[in-house]
């Protein structure tokens, strides 16, 4: 099972790490990378190869708020809360992906295509409010182009 | 070296490396805490410990600053009064005041530094947030409204006892004290140590109260209640009702049980004195027969859980033995029973114990005489509350003899409580059963004392027996990573006879002792059962009349097969996560 856990790479990553200090944070960083989450199974299976007591990567992750315990949805949708967003609206956008599509922060919708985190400051204040899309950036959205913007990724 | 500084001006010679804190103690200067412990590192989370050097603008704290040459603290003056009496004040508005239906209502460590620094009201507002109560063992309960986030259960339990069942999960004011992926306590590696309840400045951690069951039990017409009372409850119990650690309180406490109603009074001594006659007549069998060895003790629950969890490998290593509880409660239940013509249906058959693991062990399936070797388990804590609550003085009570033929003990059993107590005892009977003579200086010396992992050889006669003794959980670690590589290896690990118990110290510090456990109790305790051993005629298991006519009229002989039917039980191994498939 935990041979088909992990990728080649993220196996061969994990012992590249195994004996260096500071390995346990890195580990996690390519495990969610890969997975999207920190599962309980990619947990467990840290806690094997890097002999560390499962507790401890509990408290990590959920010390860091970077470290997610639940899967994603396909499409993760990310809407800046940042002070100029924040001004700019980006509460507004959060209410308006609540309408469409039922999303909490960081919930996931039913058919598991869509989850919503709120973020901090994603680097482009200028074109506040800002949200991204599995990774994708959209720039001054208001309220009424959620809808369409949503629809380019069905 | 040393290093002299001065506290409040008064002039201190402490060893480079000594703390503020402790230097302070050794200058008459009590300075306020709440997260530091003695048995565990500085943490400096709660900033009680704050104090002031001259000459320097910073504010530091005591636990976590060595002595330097020449220091000048000053440790209570206003300025840090009030600086402590806001850290005091911000910890109570997110704790319950609720201290007097509390477990520790008087032996609460905040409520204490409430008394002392006159907190009258509560200028900032109570904000508790909403958390789920884990009574999940039935054993062990997590209160997350009254963690103050100290950290001393997630300290004790991952570097004391290398468990790892506790971790602060989470960050900020939603930090608890819980078991990794949401899991309840009874599905972690939980060992049921205990020792989270003793390190607990206040009462988020305490033991289910079982008092109520045994209460029922005296007052039901058709039960016949038995108890017994393990040997490091005699010299704690005494500090529930004022008296110093270490006091024996063996005749008072014949004496109490008598009072609550109790039918029958015996002792756990007879059943460690039991326990020898069988775990060390194992071990020389193992010797002479090539068995598996190294053998481990058997006696503590605490340690076996973790065995059956993390050296699953091991366990053809450890002892067949019942702990002297069960074994006490399996003959009380077949021999005595059957001696007084009653039906084991009718006894109920209740353990006064140190220890809060007890009160998992009673689960396992053991039932010599088909009915549950032991019905109910009490902590010290547990008895020392119904004492008071039925109002027997025990401070003056008088003594009294504890019940013949299955309480009469040897000074070997009353040393099973310390570290190194149980070895010491299975040595003056093994070497008689090797060698067909009586070893002349029961005091076997290199199993003495705190240290955490001691290793001796004992000669039996020309036969060198290696020994070694471990106490802290984490101290386990090494000798059974050794052991367990010799074994994979089809080799064998250089000792015969390993004895481990899970607390610090042995079970005069277990995790249902009184509260206020550090080294300077423990030492008292221990020094508390020694006295007791020296002060017995006899000393050695094998010499116990009573013992002697149990083999002769039931159990014929050691490891006969009565006995094992009666006196031994078997393991198996358990995932350290129980929900993993």
């Amino acid at each position: 099972m935990s041979q088909n856990l992990f990728s080649e790479e993220l196996n061969a990553f994990v012992d590249e790490w195994k004996d260096k200090p500071g390995n346990l944070i890195m580990v996690l960083h390519r495990v969610q990378q890969e997975i999207g989450y920190i599962s309980r199974e990619a947990a467990d299976e840290v806690s094997r190869r890097l002999n560390i007591p499962l507790a401890k990567i509990w408290g990590v992750v959920t010390f860091y708020h970077f470290f997610k315990l639940n899967k994603p949805g396909k499409y993760n949708i990310q809407v800046c809360l940042g002070t100029a967003c924040y001004l700019k609206g980006g509460d507004i956008i959060i209410e308006e992906l609540g309408k469409q599509k039922g999303l909490n922060v960081g919930g996931l919708t039913e058919d598991g295509k869509f989850s919503l985190e709120a973020v901090r400051c994603v680097g482009c204040c200028g074109l506040a409010p800002v949200m991204t899309i599995a990774g994708e950036v959209f720039g001054k959205v208001t309220k009424d182009q959620v809808a369409g913007i949503l629809d380019k990724f069905s | 070296m040393k290093i002299h500084l001065t506290i409040n001006g008064i002039p201190v010679e402490v060893e480079a490396g000594t703390s503020v804190l402790e230097a302070a103690r050794q200058a008459g200067v009590r300075i306020p805490t709440l997260c530091y412990h003695p048995d565990l590192k500085p943490f400096g989370s709660c900033g009680l410990c704050v104090c002031k050097q001259e000459g320097s603008a910073k504010i530091l704290r005591a636990c976590a600053t060595p002595c330097a040459e020449g220091m000048k603290i000053i440790t209570h003056d206003s300025e840090l009064y009030e600086v402590r009496k806001t850290i005091i004040e911000l910890t109570m508005s997110t704790h319950p005041t609720s201290c007097l239906t509390c477990v520790r209502n008087n032996k609460c460590e905040l409520q204490k530094l409430a008394i002392e620094y006159g907190i009258r009201e509560q200028p900032f507002k109570p904000r508790l947030r909403d958390r789920v109560v884990d009574d999940s063992t039935h054993i062990i309960t997590l209160d997350p409204y009254k963690c103050i986030k100290c950290g001393r259960c997630v300290q004790v339990c991952q570097e004391l006892q290398g468990v790892y069942a506790l971790e602060f999960i989470g960050r900020g004011d939603s930090t608890t004290m819980s078991p990794a992926a949401n899991l309840p306590l009874n599905q972690s590696p939980c060992i049921k140590c205990g020792q989270c309840i003793t390190h607990c400045p206040v009462g988020a951690i305490y033991e289910q109260d079982d008092v109520s069951l045994m209460m029922k039990a005296i007052s039901d017409p058709d039960k016949i209640v038995a108890v017994q009372m393990a040997p490091s409850v005699r010299v704690a119990i005494g500090e529930e009702f004022g008296m110093e650690p270490g006091e024996i309180t063996t005749g008072k406490l014949y004496t109490a049980l008598r009072r609550l109603g109790i039918d029958y009074v015996f002792d756990t001594n007879f059943g460690a004195d039991l326990t020898i006659m069988e775990e060390a007549s194992e071990l020389v069998e193992r010797i002479k027969d090539g068995g598996v060895l190294p053998q481990f003790t058997s006696c503590c629950p605490g340690w076996v859980n973790y065995v059956e969890e993390y050296y699953p490998e091991l366990l053809d290593n450890l002892s067949t033995a019942k702990s002297p509880m069960m074994m006490q409660g399996a003959i009380t239940k077949t021999y005595w029973a059957k001696k007084i013509g009653v039906d084991p249906a009718k006894i109920y058959s209740v353990a006064i114990m140190p220890c809060t693991a007890k009160k998992d062990e009673i689960r396992r399936p053991m039932n010599a005489s088909d009915y549950k070797d032991v019905d109910v388990v009490l902590t010290t804590r547990e008895l020392g509350r119904i004492i008071s609550q039925y109002g027997i003085d025990f401070k003056n009570l008088e003594e009294s003899e504890v019940d013949s033929p299955i309480g009469e003990y040897t000074g070997a059993a009353t040393i099973f409580g310390v570290t190194g107590g149980v070895m010491e005892a299975a040595v003056r009977s093994a070497y008689k059963f090797v060698t067909g003579s009586e070893l002349e200086n029961v005091e076997v010396s290199p199993v003495r004392g705190m240290q955490e992992v001691k290793k001796g050889t004992v000669d039996f006669n020309g036969t060198p027996v290696r020994v070694a003794v471990v106490h802290g959980m984490a101290n386990a670690k090494e000798i059974l990573e050794e052991v367990k590589e010799a074994k994979l290896k089809g080799e064998r690990a250089p000792y015969e006879f390993i004895e481990i118990m899970a607390c610090r110290g042995g079970c005069i510090a277990g995790g249902g002792q009184p509260i206020g456990t550090d080294d300077e109790v423990r030492a008292k305790r221990t020094k508390g059962l020694y006295s007791d051993d020296e002060k017995c005629t006899l000393r050695r298991s094998h010499e116990n009349p009573s013992i002697i006519k149990l083999y002769d009229d039931f159990l014929e002989k050691p490891l006969s097969h009565k006995a094992h039917e009666t006196l031994h039980t078997s393991y198996k191994p358990q995932k350290v996560y129980k929900d993993e498939e």
